[in-house]
């Protein structure tokens, strides 16, 4: 049997319970990661959804900042984790985002998403959510709201304004987890 | 088509706050501390609680200027309380588009019966409960995250511990529950059928679940995290100790790595004067704001 893919899920605050539930549904192992040290050995990592200036200032308080920079396998940032990913932050992604682009709560919506895949549409949840303002030219845009990317892909990288983890739909995260076996067996 | 307010964007909010600290502020001052020192939303408020208590009186909604001007001040989220059936206040707050209403026990109620009918807002509601009856009857009201009450302004954790072990006690007994007595269950909690049917299936409540009042210390932060909150909300306990911004700093740390005793040791050591408390068990049964609600 194939060793199951041991997918990081940073988990110093937001919603990385169901990231983890979604990865288990997919095969996939889901490890916590609160510290530096737990990012050894991992597949993948996932940045949740939460208040990004909570989690940039945990993950700075112990050195997870640097350990995220210096982490050379696929990344997967929701909401959040998408800010926290981008130029004016870890300077991973070569895209500016802005945050809380679409309002305040009363805004949130979910709202159908052509992948442009051919299948159904996707039911995205916005929370508060940021939208990609600029990208650079590495960045492949997957899917817009009114003319504003909320998926997009560079390298390695996947990131979403929305909240695939609360839905059904596995979709996104199965793109994610192909990223990351492309990645190992690349290194293989 | 863009669907706005549906339970699942109400509840989606909360779910971005677990694992995080909610604290009480009165100004844009403490609202810009309360951000820098790693909160995940703050609550506005005219008075904390523990000056509630000393001061007495009707204690209502926030000032809407005091409200924008916290919204000003930060871009987390901003969540504001009305009184138990004060349609009126939440129908403000939900003008002034603050991002969640506490309909709260710690104001004094507006009605003596009736919650607010929650499902007719767009803006999500979070609501106190001491029990899981409690709990299931907000959340048919449509709330879309539940916080156990604790005591609030005591400084004095044990009625919250009481409370989260009443809802999270309750919970693992109705797992072990067959089916057919779920139906008495229901009526013994006045809740539901088909909530206590979903909660009895899946071992906790459809909702995301804080706790708050009492919380003074990193230790009690971790305490409830340990116990089985998703997060929690600090209200006196902050700004009303000797260093508030070290404090906060240190329970926000202490929510997140609450299982890991080493890391509580160090962020608990040297904070200055804690709120001065005050025992639940002390107070005259008057006194009390975990039972208001109904």
């Amino acid at each position: 049997m194939e060793k199951p893919l041991r997918i990081g899920v940073l988990a110093v605050q937001g919603n990385f319970r169901e990231h983890a539930a979604m990865l288990r549904r997919l095969g996939a192992e889901p490890v916590e990661v609160r510290l530096p040290g737990e990012l050894e050995g991992l597949d993948g990592l996932i940045v949740p959804g939460g208040e990004s200036t909570a989690i940039g200032r945990l993950m700075a308080l112990y050195g997870l900042d640097d350990a995220v920079q210096a982490f050379d396998r696929p990344i997967f940032g929701t909401c959040a984790g998408m800010i926290v990913l981008d130029r004016d932050h870890l300077g991973l992604g070569d895209y500016r985002v802005r945050r809380n682009a679409f309002g305040r709560q009363v805004a949130s919506f979910e709202a159908d998403l052509d992948l442009g895949d051919g299948e159904a549409p996707l039911r995205a949840v916005f929370i508060r959510a940021p939208w990609i303002e600029e990208v650079g030219p590495g960045v492949e845009i997957l899917a817009e709201v009114d003319g504003h990317p909320v998926l997009a892909r560079q390298g390695r990288l996947l990131v979403a304004a929305f909240h695939p983890e609360l839905t059904d739909d596995t979709r996104i995260h199965e793109l994610f987890l192909n990223q990351v076996r492309e990645a190992a067996g690349v290194r293989a | 088509m863009a669907e706005y307010g549906t339970m699942r964007v109400k509840t989606g909010l909360a779910e971005m706050l677990k694992g995080g600290v909610i604290m009480d502020v009165v100004d844009a001052e403490q609202a810009k501390i309360a951000e820098a020192s790693g909160a995940v939303a703050v609550m506005a408020l005219e008075r904390v609680p523990a000056d509630i208590r000393a001061q007495g009186g009707v204690a209502r909604m926030s000032d809407p200027e005091k409200i924008r001007e916290i919204q000003e001040a930060v871009t987390i989220p901003v969540m504001a309380k009305c009184r138990i059936g004060h349609f009126v206040e939440a129908q403000i707050l939900q003008a002034l588009e603050v991002d969640y209403i506490d309909e709260s026990e710690v104001l004094t109620p507006a009605d003596l019966e009736h919650h607010v009918d929650k499902w007719q807002f767009t803006v999500p509601f979070v609501c106190g409960a001491t029990n899981l009856g409690e709990a299931l009857r907000r959340i048919a009201e449509g709330a879309a995250m539940i916080r156990t009450k604790g005591e609030a302004g005591t400084g004095d954790i044990v009625n919250a511990v009481t409370h989260m072990r009443a809802v999270f006690g309750h919970i693992r007994k109705l797992t072990a529950m067959a089916e057919e007595e779920l139906y008495a269950e229901a009526k013994k909690l006045q809740a539901p059928y088909e909530l206590v049917r979903w909660v009895a299936e899946h071992g906790r409540l459809p909702v995301v679940t804080f706790t708050a009042g009492g919380i003074a210390t990193p230790a009690d932060a971790a305490l409830c995290m340990q116990l089985g909150a998703d997060g929690v909300f600090v209200g006196s306990g902050i700004f009303k100790s000797g260093d508030p911004e070290r404090r906060a700093k240190a329970i926000v740390e202490a929510t997140t790595h609450f299982k890991d005793p080493e890391i509580l040791a160090r962020v608990s050591a040297g904070l200055g004067e804690p709120m001065v408390g005050i025992s639940a068990a002390s107070l005259d049964p008057s006194q009390l704001l975990e039972t208001r609600g109904w």
